[in-house]
């Protein structure tokens, strides 16, 4: 039985915000299955009670004054953008969330 | 929209139990911003106070804000919660424009405080309103829609993009649900929201300002038919932007609600948004495909575990509740507890003590906040504290009136300055000359001109009918245009006809 | 003058502070290193040539004012370009950042700067990181100077080419789960992957982000040190950054050469036995323990037996950072645009943005670390991988318990010809083997030279404890002592 469906791949791919081709949801279909049919052996290991590790290293509480430092200019910010506009970066329509 | 028939709020009531909830989002008053050096100041230029962190640019890294966290531990202890010992950030994925990294920086299971309560008045009632958890995470820039009818997203060509706000630190307080309350949903909620705030700011951690959107407020309603034990299905409502509004989104959607459940439909659960311009609320695009978030633990950052001693110590430092702050103010104000609730329903509670604070007496501070300047807020359906008068002016304005410069007339011409931004009362008071004419030489020519233009009644109050007096007053407060004092001007006229008063 | 590009970073920096050579002359023989033979290596994405030189001159221009220098002041140096380069395009090899320049230096880069050291330019990778042999670089492969038509490794084959074929003494790599450390195993060089937290990650663009260490690529053990030992310690702009001081990387180096290990006992990890691994690799690493033992080490079998699980939980954890991380790649602030046509909304155009700036490899995993976030998916793969974790931490905490250092062959196969193991994503996983346990730990481990296999470089890993970096390099060294330093053949 395959891990992953295409449909499923098809889903992740746009929750991603990634515009596959047909053709790539067959190729990464099968793949994501074979890769996904390997790393599910991680559920053989017996782990209920064990604590997760998010962080390697045994620091906790590690915080910053609160001081101002300076940042970029409003010229040094928008040099990278693809398109800006009065000082602001430029976006196109972006389908509406209110009625 | 359709045209429904909407029931009376009477009969909502009567035939629904509603269930409410509040999410609170505050932003933090902090010099800079949640994970990186930028300032925080509201209103400059687009794009200057940003940085490789809160422009999410590849490579850049956050570290918290002590003193935003302190100031959630803070909010959290004045909000009753428990603080947690050991808790996480953790990463809320989404794409959307105004998120620099695509992901927010919030808190998922694991928040620095939970299990509060905050007690409300209503009418006299106490309202214990449970809090079930104060998290920390960052806001969002602001982005503007070009194109459209009315700068709405709908219709807009384009969207440009401001990270100004984007990561300044934002609280998120979310009650549990508030069943119980009845027909006084509405008020519960707005009282709550109006406690709230008054907590915060005590606190000094935000400046809360509901129209500057440093307080944001986020509706749930629900319904359940009397009679029934299970709730309703709840919506959210946001865009709720004033006090007022917290009140105006509950009752409108509890109507809206029931109009459905009367002829059978159900509800939907949903995010809708208040209109403020009608009072109701509209559905929101419903997306086509259940948002799942992915939360997990910020991997950028390490745990907080705040010092027991050092929470303790916050504890210690809170200042006094505003409930029991306001008790102790009405004793001072000598105000019966109708009185007192006035102010409080007024939101003139810190003005007034602002006011005295600034020299004013209690009665005088209270006459102007809640007179003249009240009846202007609620006519232009704002908080009192915008009306555009601040407490420094009021006490002017009241010191002016006890020396004698202005009577209550004039008074009140002068605050129409002020809150029309002219200046300070006395600047306001010479300006426009609206002095009381108390140089007794003019008066006393004023005087004997009316007395000269009057024989008559000059004749009879020699003759001792004193009471015609009040004929040449008014004819003395007509000439210096209201500018004398009424009683100064009748002594002088009996004075003048030689008449004892 | 010597060929200046075959001196050690070491030689070379005391050549240039006795005033014996110029940092500018040393810094234009590597220039007309790379122009001479990186037409056919492609270690380096971008060569700042002026940038270099003007360093250089700084350098210079310090030394002739009598100033102090740094122990490395001079060196030439390349930078993985995964590291934010002020001014410099920084792509990490991807098409959705091509011709972006950062705002900013990368804290490793400021350092760098600081010590005097001679950035001659940006190196090649695997898309973000995300490879084992530079196949899935957006701007071409590198080719391994031992043999052109085989991988360097990856992600960072660009850094270990580059100083396998003596265009640089040292680079700066970066290492997720073994990118540092597999590149210096087949190109015969060395590659040191610090304790996490003991190399600042500011301004390293983000792959897994638990699991990005920063390090050193050198041809020897003792530059890998000297290197080191100025790009780490506490930074307070990194909050997993660990605020101690770092070890004596150097001294320590400088003591295992010597080649006495005495007294330090070695651990062989059962698990890998070989199984997995060339029988060549097996060979050359069994000879190299050997060797050790005759140094003096006591060398002892330890069982890890979580090892095993050691790439599964990889597999989900870095993915799912890296879905995360790599979501700002959306064509708003930076980077590359399509399809801006006034046709497309917002979501469209980043999506289309997405999908031609993203490599297939990198999508693959943004879809897999997708999934394995996903609600429903969550406690069977994440949180599952993250206990597994544990458990390997705790692997690794008893072993240190028992001795010194683990030992292990660092990639189970040699260089491997080109497109050998592109079709089969899981094939190319396999290379990480043995260098993702540390990862997952947050330990130090170096891969040194331990000898050859079909004509082709072997390492040995040496992974220590959190914090004891100075012991794999004590190690190292002594290995180095008796192995000595591998030489390509001519290019």
């Amino acid at each position: 039985m395959a891990a992953i469906s295409r449909e499923e791949v098809a889903h992740l791919a746009r929750l991603s915000r990634l515009a596959v081709t047909e053709q790539e949801l067959d190729v990464f279909a099968g793949q994501l299955d074979v890769i996904l049919q390997s790393v599910a052996r991680i559920g053989d290991v017996a782990a209920t009670d064990i604590p997760p590790t998010s962080h390697s290293v045994p620091l906790t509480n590690v915080f910053r004054d609160d001081v101002v430092v300076p940042g970029l200019s409003q010229e040094g910010a928008l040099s990278g953008a693809p398109d800006a506009e009065d000082g602001r970066f430029r976006v196109p329509r972006i389908l509406d969330e209110e009625a | 929209m359709t045209t429904t028939v909407l029931p009376p709020y009477d009969d909502v009531v009567a035939r629904y139990e509603p269930v409410i909830g509040l999410e609170t989002h505050v932003e933090l008053g902090t010099k800079t911003k949640m994970f990186c050096g930028c300032p925080t100041e509201f209103g400059a230029e687009p794009n200057t106070q940003v940085c490789p962190v809160c422009l999410g640019l590849p490579g850049a890294l956050p570290v918290p804000n002590r003193a935003a966290i302190e100031a959630t531990i803070r909010i959290g202890l004045a909000l009753n919660c428990s603080i947690a010992e050991w808790c996480r950030f953790a990463r809320k994925n989404y794409f959307y424009p105004d998120m620099p990294k695509n992901f927010q920086t919030s808190q998922y299971d694991e928040p620095l405080c939970v299990d509060g309560y905050l007690d409300v008045e209503v009418d006299g009632e106490m309202v214990r309103v449970e809090i079930e958890r104060v998290h920390l995470e960052e806001d969002t820039g602001k982005t503007l829609h070009v194109g459209g009818a009315t700068g709405r997203i709908h219709g807009a060509t384009e969207s440009l993009v401001d990270y100004n706000r984007a990561g300044i630190p934002l609280v998120e307080i979310v009650t549990k649900p508030i069943p119980g309350t009845g027909a006084k949903a509405p008020l519960v909620a707005r009282a709550y929201v109006t406690e709230l705030r008054d907590v915060i700011r005590s606190l000094n951690v935000s400046d809360v300002r509901m129209e500057q959107g440093s307080m944001r407020c986020d509706v749930n309603t629900s319904l359940t038919p009397a009679g029934q034990t299970e709730w309703g299905t709840r919506t959210e409502t946001k865009n709720v932007n004033s006090l007022r509004s917290v009140e105006r989104a509950v009752r409108a959607e509890m109507i809206r609600q029931a109009s459905l459940l009367d002829v059978g439909t159900r509800i939907f659960q949903e995010t809708r948004h208040f209109q403020e311009d009608t009072g109701d609320t509209r559905a929101g695009r419903s997306k086509e495909e259940a948002t799942d978030y992915r939360y997990f633990p910020e991997p950028d950052l390490v745990p907080m575990a705040p010092d027991a001693a050092w929470v303790a110590e916050l504890k210690a430092a809170l200042p006094e509740a505003p409930r029991l702050h306001r008790k102790r103010l009405q004793e001072q104000w000598d105000l019966t507890d109708q009185d007192m609730q006035s102010v409080v329903n007024a939101g003139a509670v810190e003005l007034i003590e602002a006011t005295i604070a600034a020299g004013a007496t209690a009665a005088g501070a209270r006459k102007w906040w809640l007179g003249e300047l009240a009846r202007r807020a609620n006519e232009e359906g704002i908080e009192l504290s915008t009306v555009g008068a601040t407490p420094a002016q009021v006490a002017e304005l009241q010191q002016l009136v006890d020396e004698g410069k202005l009577n209550d007339k004039l008074a009140r011409a002068v605050l129409e300055g002020v809150v029309a931004g002219e200046g300070s009362p006395r600047e306001i008071m010479t300006a426009r000359g609206l002095e009381v004419v108390s140089d007794t030489g003019a008066l006393t020519a004023a005087v004997d001109d009316a007395i000269a233009a009057n024989p008559d009644v000059a004749a009879k109050i020699r003759d001792g009918k004193v009471a015609a007096a009040g004929a040449l007053v008014g004819a003395v407060m007509k000439t210096t245009r209201g500018q004398a004092d009424a009683k100064t001007v009748r002594e002088l006229i009996l004075s003048r006809l030689g008449v004892e008063g | 003058m010597s060929d200046l590009t075959r001196l050690t970073a070491a030689e070379l920096a005391a050549t240039i502070a006795a005033g014996d050579v110029s940092a500018v002359e040393v810094a234009q023989a590597h220039l007309d290193r790379i122009a001479a033979v990186d037409e056919r290596v492609h270690a380096f994405l971008h060569v700042d040539t002026e940038g270099a030189l003007a360093a250089a001159r700084d350098v210079d221009t310090r030394r002739a004012a009598g100033e102090e220098l740094g122990p490395l002041a001079g060196v030439p140096i390349a930078v993985k370009d995964v590291l934010a380069t002020k001014g410099v395009p920084t792509t990490a090899a991807s098409r959705i950042l091509e011709g972006w320049r950062p705002p900013y230096d990368a804290t490793i880069v400021e350092r760098l700067r600081a010590a005097g050291t001679v950035m001659l330019g940006k190196t090649n990778m695997d898309e973000f990181a995300m490879g084992s042999s530079t196949e899935y670089s957006a701007y071409g492969a590198t080719n391994n100077p031992w043999d052109l038509g085989r991988i360097p490794g990856g992600s960072g084959g660009g850094s270990a080419a580059a100083i396998a074929a003596y265009e640089a003494p040292l680079a700066i790599g970066t290492d997720t789960g073994g990118s540092i450390r597999q590149p210096g195993a087949v190109t015969g060089t060395v590659g040191a992957k610090p304790t996490y937290g003991g190399t600042s990650r500011y301004g390293l663009i983000a792959f897994s982000s638990s699991l990005d260490t920063p390090g050193p690529c050198a041809r020897n053990v003792q530059d890998a040190a000297l290197l080191h030992s100025v790009i780490a310690g506490h930074d307070p702009r990194d909050s997993t950054s660990i605020p101690q001081a770092v070890p004596d990387v150097v001294a320590a180096a400088r003591l295992g050469a010597n080649g006495d290990l005495t007294g330090v006992k070695v651990g062989l990890v059962s698990e890998f036995n070989g199984e997995g691994a060339e029988p060549g690799v097996m060979a050359a690493f069994r000879d190299a323990v050997e060797a050790l033992t005759k140094l003096g080490a006591e060398v002892v079998e330890i069982s890890c037996p979580h090892f095993q699980y050691a790439l599964p939980a990889y597999y989900l954890i870095a993915p799912s950072e890296a879905s995360s991380n790599l979501a700002r790649f959306d064509g708003v602030r930076f980077g590359l645009r399509t399809g801006d046509d006034g046709k497309h909304s917002l979501e469209e155009v980043m999506s289309l943005t997405r999908e031609a700036g993203f490599g297939p490899e990198v999508k693959r995993r943004i879809i897999l670390g997708t999934y394995a976030l996903s609600s429903g998916y969550y406690d069977a793969y994440y949180g599952q991988a993250q206990k597994v974790r544990t458990l390997i931490t705790r692997d690794f905490t008893s072993a240190f318990e028992q001795v010194d250092v683990l030992v292990s062959p660092t990639t189970p196969f040699v260089a491997f010809p080109f497109g050998s193991r592109t079709s089969d994503p899981y094939q190319m996983y396999l290379a990480d083997l043995f260098t993702i346990p540390t990862n997952l730990y947050g330990g130090p481990a170096i891969s040194v030279p331990c000898g050859l296999s079909e004509g082709l470089p072997v390492g040995l890993q040496i992974m220590a404890p959190t914090m004891a970096d100075d012991r794999m390099y004590r190690v190292a060294a002594a290995l180095e002592s008796t192995v000595g330093v591998l030489t390509p053949p001519a290019l």
